[in-house]
């Protein structure tokens, strides 16, 4: 097998206290259909250990957890080695109903944010009321130019979702943004 | 600015967020239509200044489709409905005949 490596292998930057970091190979799903069917309910549950989330939550523990895309899409979240399974075992739960399941992992940047005032930083690079952002909320929108998706965890940090061809423009911008100083802190 | 609230997923989406879409409501003329028809549908457009539908598309967030309600003149947004309407639902109509009343759109009023 090919030498897997993450779109920035690694990489960190640290500026005002404040780290962004390319967090590594996740694994990641795409799965749409019919998000109320039992079917799917179950097949969710048993992928990824939680419930499908309500509209714009992800509920998401030590990598592996469900996230609201769209009213007919979820992310699911798992390790990356048991990505290709999962998304073959929720295939074959599905087999007989309309769905699609694609193990979208190596399409995909992962970035996390932390530190203080990460909302302040969030704030220069989204079009989102930061201040009301709550955790466990999950969003997609825009980050500068290009489309993104993130939510918070309980310690307030961010976990950024964005195409791995422009994880390098995210992680720039991101760490740019901290670089240039911090807003009312 | 101009903030639409996405009908599907809830959020206040602003501008920069959607892409518009053009006049809602279009009905489609295709093969074997008469050639006004047909220049109706592909040329003719409303050009209101106030009262007027949209397609707009949350595009940066969950990717549907949606119509609105909103005056091109004051850019006051009346509401926001799914774009599987065929015309607009009474709620909207009502907002906008409380703030612009005797108001008309194509065949709605």
């Amino acid at each position: 097998m090919s030498d897997l490596k993450s779109f920035y292998e690694g990489r960190a930057a640290d500026a005002n206290g404040v780290t962004v970091r390319d967090a590594g190979l996740q694994g990641m799903i795409t799965l749409r259909g019919d998000l109320a069917n039992a079917k799917l309910k179950a097949a969710v549950k048993k992928a990824c250990g939680q419930a499908v989330p309500a509209a714009r939550r992800a509920v998401i523990t030590g990598g592996r957890g469900a996230a609201w895309m769209s009213p007919d899409e979820l992310l699911i979240l798992v390790p990356y080695a048991e990505a290709a399974a999962t998304a073959a075992a929720l295939a074959l739960a599905l087999k007989d109903q309309h769905h699609l399941a694609v193990n979208v992992s190596d399409a995909r940047a992962y970035i996390t944010l932390t530190g203080a005032g990460v909302d302040e930083i969030m704030a220069k690079c989204a079009p989102v009321d930061f201040a009301n952002f709550a955790v466990g909320e999950f969003r997609r929108t825009r980050i500068g130019q290009v489309a993104a998706a993130f939510w918070k965890d309980e310690a307030g940090a961010f976990h950024i979702v964005a195409f791995r061809s422009l994880g390098d423009y995210v992680f720039d911008l991101l760490a740019t943004s901290a670089k240039a100083g911090l807003v009312n802190l | 600015m101009l903030t639409l609230t996405c009908p599907y997923c809830g959020v206040a989406a602003e501008e920069t967020e959607l892409t518009a879409g053009g006049e809602a409501h279009l009905k489609r003329f295709g093969p074997g239509s008469s050639d006004d028809d047909l220049e109706t549908y592909l040329f003719l457009r409303e050009n209101p200044k106030g009262v007027h539908f949209e397609r707009w598309r949350h595009s940066f967030g969950c990717g549907k489709w949606f119509l609105a309600a909103r005056d091109t003149n004051t850019l006051e947004v009346f509401g926001t409905y799914p774009a599987q309407s065929k015309a607009p639902p009474k709620p909207i109509k009502d907002a906008i005949t409380a703030k612009r009343p005797g108001w008309s759109w194509r065949e709605f009023k």
